[in-house]
């Protein structure tokens, strides 16, 4: 049983050294992106590690028992599934938006896509007005 | 992945809430697991038009057992990845290249896409910033350097291969 015990403490204290990360990881990235980066993923794990932890923490006490690892691990799997959703949407967000990339980035492949889109648009746009004008 | 009929979806929605029900409530007391069916086939019968398309051909045997196995390999990539970002956060000189880079998936289904880019975002140093089709564009803490060059195709290849790949072969069997 106190192995349980052990083992609950040590996931949450992983999960709790993430946390930190996380926010350490906030103050010392450049721009908003390398900021989701580190906040939202670290804190993922974090989650996790505490989550899971407690699930395993409380089997090994007393008043413990198998739902808790089961509630908790429920709980792991909705979070796994939502979390990269608002990731996905805050960052698509700021980038729509136009925050620029910090100036060390190497590239921007979304922007030449983008562009050939567009581009691709003007074309069709420009085109079909003529073929109108010719009958 | 062509619609499946009414009743296997329904049934395959029955199913997929019943196991959380049991998970929630973990006891196997006949009157918790009566009522929990019961409300299973109420709910399902709301739902089952948004929750699945595939019906309980998502249930082959052969695709739950890649699910099961996708488990601890997506768990031991996100935990790697995690330590990697852990250590360009400490270092002193913040080690990061970030950039966003054009992958390309093989995956078909909308359910598999939306899991890939969920796994992608889920793993730390990439976030998925928009999908098109088949393209993905992902925001990358560390460009390596065989993903540096100018060529489009080159640069694509290897993106891929370090990014979307390694999920690939798991969600294509899963997901279709």
């Amino acid at each position: 049983m106190n192995a349980l015990t052990a083992l609950g403490e040590v996931l949450v204290l992983i999960g709790t050294f993430f946390y930190f990360l996380s926010a350490l990881g906030l103050i010392r990235m450049p721009d908003v992106y390398n900021r989701m980066q580190t906040s939202t993923k670290s804190a993922t794990l974090g989650s996790l590690g505490v989550i899971i932890g407690v699930g395993i923490w409380a089997l090994g006490t007393d008043f413990g028992s198998a739902a808790w690892l089961t509630k908790t691990v429920v709980i792991a799997v909705f979070l796994l599934l939502t979390n990269p959703i608002s990731a996905h949407a805050l960052i698509r967000a700021a980038y729509k938006s136009g925050i620029p990339l910090w100036e060390g980035s190497v590239m921007d492949k979304y922007r030449e896509h983008i562009e050939a889109k567009a581009k691709a648009l003007e074309a069709a746009e420009s085109e079909t007005p003529e073929e109108g004008g010719e009958e | 992945m062509g619609e499946a009929s009414k009743i296997s979806r329904y049934l395959y929605t029955v199913i997929v809430l019943f196991l959380i029900w049991l998970l929630l409530t973990a006891s196997l007391d006949p009157q918790e697991l009566g009522f929990g069916l019961i409300l299973s086939l109420i709910v399902a019968a709301f739902t089952y038009e948004i929750f699945s398309t595939g019906g309980l051909a998502n249930l082959h045997p052969k695709r739950i057992a890649y699910a099961i196995a996708y488990v601890p390999y997506f768990l031991w990539a996100m935990i790697m990845a995690n330590l990697d970002v852990a250590y360009r956060v400490l270092h002193p000189r913040r080690p990061i290249r970030p950039g966003i880079v054009h992958c390309k998936t093989v995956l078909k289904s909308d359910v598999g896409k939306l899991a890939l880019a969920n796994s992608i975002t889920l793993t730390p140093g990439t976030i998925t910033l928009d999908v098109d089709d088949e393209n993905y564009f992902i925001h990358w803490i560390w460009v390596p350097d065989e993903a540096m060059t100018e060529e489009e195709g080159e640069h694509v290849k290897a993106a891929s291969a370090n990014i979307t790949q390694p999920f690939e072969k798991f969600l294509k069997v899963i997901f279709g």
